[in-house]
């Protein structure tokens, strides 16, 4: 029983007084914060509101910004961006074994090869691959790694309406199969509320909504009222 | 007569120089007009070695007429009774060895060099601030130019042509290597740190993979630049060799010597640029360039 109640009330990320600047701009504004274990968290906001600044520090990918505040996040994270970003001279095996080494790793790229719908396309190069399957073989690189952490920088930006529906169905299969903490960076309000559990509205540097999604609710659409309103956008519907 | 419509563009040729649909034409649609094909085409066969077969007809022809000085540009067949000649008498084979020995060393130490200056340089902000800059400087020298120097310093034996070769190729593989890796997209960098890897494993995984197709282009150069610099070395002061062959036969006169020497340096230029692109295929195999 006590295990139990530990994964529920632990936290995989956290922050306290988060601060990050550029050139004397506040980008993040001490940002508090704390997701916990397991849980789908979308991030949304505005081009520009520190959605991808706030990532790539959880990510430790802030190298030369200025900054300051706490920050503790899990030891397993992956990253999945925007761009698939496989390697063009590593077969899609290879590029999904990137940093995994061995005869067991080669074993789990196969399988979760196969979990992304991509079983048989081992040998192919990644210029073979069409954007949607590039980003499949992406996801598939960021679940060999079984991370307790998965961020996400909007990976599904750049693909076509039909290919992204897909792509959200199988985000969604994965996390209920695997569990880890997400964070999906996005600025698609119908992304968010289709996938999360729980959605946060950066604004100026800070978090300026916090929103738990019920998925059982009838009216979705308040939830897409809401945001849209935090987020300063007014919906002219005639 | 419901020909196909690029036959009967041909019959009516004669007629109508635009073929637009014929009056009567059961279908009734109008024809689609092929757009004017801007690409070259499909490769003509064995169209590399079309333009020297050419060359080598209209020579073998001009002398088998008499148009030719026998004594400026001997025929085709002289050259090759020549070459024969100086092989069975052992003198080609042996300049031949001494020239391949020369260039092979100094094209060693200059790959070796351009490659490791490359990655001191590429991989290290003080290396760079230590390489770059000397062998841009070292560039805009002229590599021949610095034969007096390095005739004072080394002597007038083999080291000097070793090391006047390594750096005439040295320096075309060092800069189209560095540049590569300078040009590595910051994407993989930022992948490679996501995904844990170390140093060495990103090195290996994708410095190396990712500088590969600019080395391939300074590899070429510098092969290339290693017989030019031989062909210059040799006939400076040098008592055997290719150039050293050619040489001598100037002095007495025979074109036909001079000829033998061109075309070995150009079997060799030809033989050991068409290596490197074989393995440059092999290797980049991954690329989907234009040429395939």
């Amino acid at each position: 029983m006590a295990p139990h109640t530990e994964q529920l009330t632990r936290s995989a990320v956290r922050l306290r007084g988060l601060t990050r600047s550029f050139g004397g701009r506040k980008v993040l504004d001490g940002i508090d914060l704390a997701i916990p274990a397991g849980q789908f968290t979308a991030l949304l906001g505005h081009s520009g509101s520190g959605k991808s600044t706030l990532l790539r520090a959880v990510a430790g990918l802030d190298h030369q910004v200025e900054g300051s505040g706490q920050l503790t996040a899990p030891e397993r994270v992956s990253v999945v961006f925007q761009d698939s970003r496989l390697l063009p001279w590593r077969r899609v095996l290879d590029n999904v074994l990137l940093g995994s080494e061995g005869r067991e790793a080669a074993a789990k790229g196969r399988e979760a090869l196969a979990e992304v719908g991509l079983k048989g396309r081992e040998r192919a190069w990644p210029s073979e691959l069409s954007g949607g399957e590039a980003q499949r073989a992406a996801l598939a690189r960021s679940l060999v790694r079984e991370p307790e952490l998965l961020l996400a920088d909007e990976p599904f930006g750049a693909l076509d309406a039909l290919t992204r529906i897909r792509m959200h169905g199988l985000l969604r299969e994965l996390w209920e199969r695997h569990r880890p903490s997400v964070l999906l960076v996005t600025h698609d309000v119908d992304e968010a509320v289709a996938l999360a559990e729980r959605v946060l509205v950066l604004e100026e540097g800070r978090i300026g909504l916090d929103l738990t999604i019920d998925r059982d609710a009838a009216a979705r659409g308040e939830y897409r009222g809401l945001l849209l309103a935090a987020l300063g956008v007014t919906e002219d519907v005639r | 007569m419901t020909t196909s419509a690029s036959t009967s563009s041909s019959s009516a040729a004669g007629t109508a120089a635009v073929p637009v649909s014929v009056a009567g034409d059961e279908t009734g649609g109008s024809q689609v007009r092929r757009r004017r094909r801007l690409s070259p085409g499909k490769r003509l066969p064995a169209a590399p070695i079309v333009g020297p077969a050419l060359v080598l007809a209209l020579w073998a022809a001009a002398s088998a007429a008499g148009q030719l000085d026998p004594a400026a540009i001997p025929a085709p067949w002289t050259v090759l009774r020549t070459g024969v000649h100086l092989w069975t008498d052992g003198t080609l084979p042996n300049d031949i060895l001494t020239s391949l020995r020369r260039a092979a060393s100094g094209f060693a130490i200059g790959l070796v060099a351009g490659v490791l200056l490359a990655l001191a340089a590429g991989l290290s902000r003080v290396g760079e601030a230590l390489i770059d800059g000397t062998v841009q400087l070292n560039r805009a020298i002229p590599a021949l130019g610095l034969i007096p120097l390095f005739i004072l310093w080394l002597g007038i034996g083999e080291t000097f042509k070793v090391a006047i070769i390594a750096i005439v190729v040295y320096i075309p593989i060092y800069l189209n290597t560095h540049a590569a890796l300078s040009g590595i997209d910051s994407r993989f960098v930022e992948l490679a740190e996501v995904q844990g890897l170390s140093r060495f494993q990103f090195v290996r995984q994708i410095v190396v993979p990712g500088a590969l197709p600019g080395f391939f282009v300074g590899l070429r150069l510098g092969v290339t630049g290693s017989w030019l610099g031989l062909v210059v070395l040799e006939q400076i002061n040098a008592t055997s060799g290719l150039g050293y062959m050619m040489f001598q036969a100037q002095n007495y006169g025979q074109s036909d010597v001079i000829l033998v020497g061109l075309v070995v340096y150009g079997i060799f230029g030809l033989v050991s640029d068409s290596t490197v692109r074989l393995f440059e295929r092999r290797v980049l195999s991954w690329r989907r360039t234009l040429s395939n």
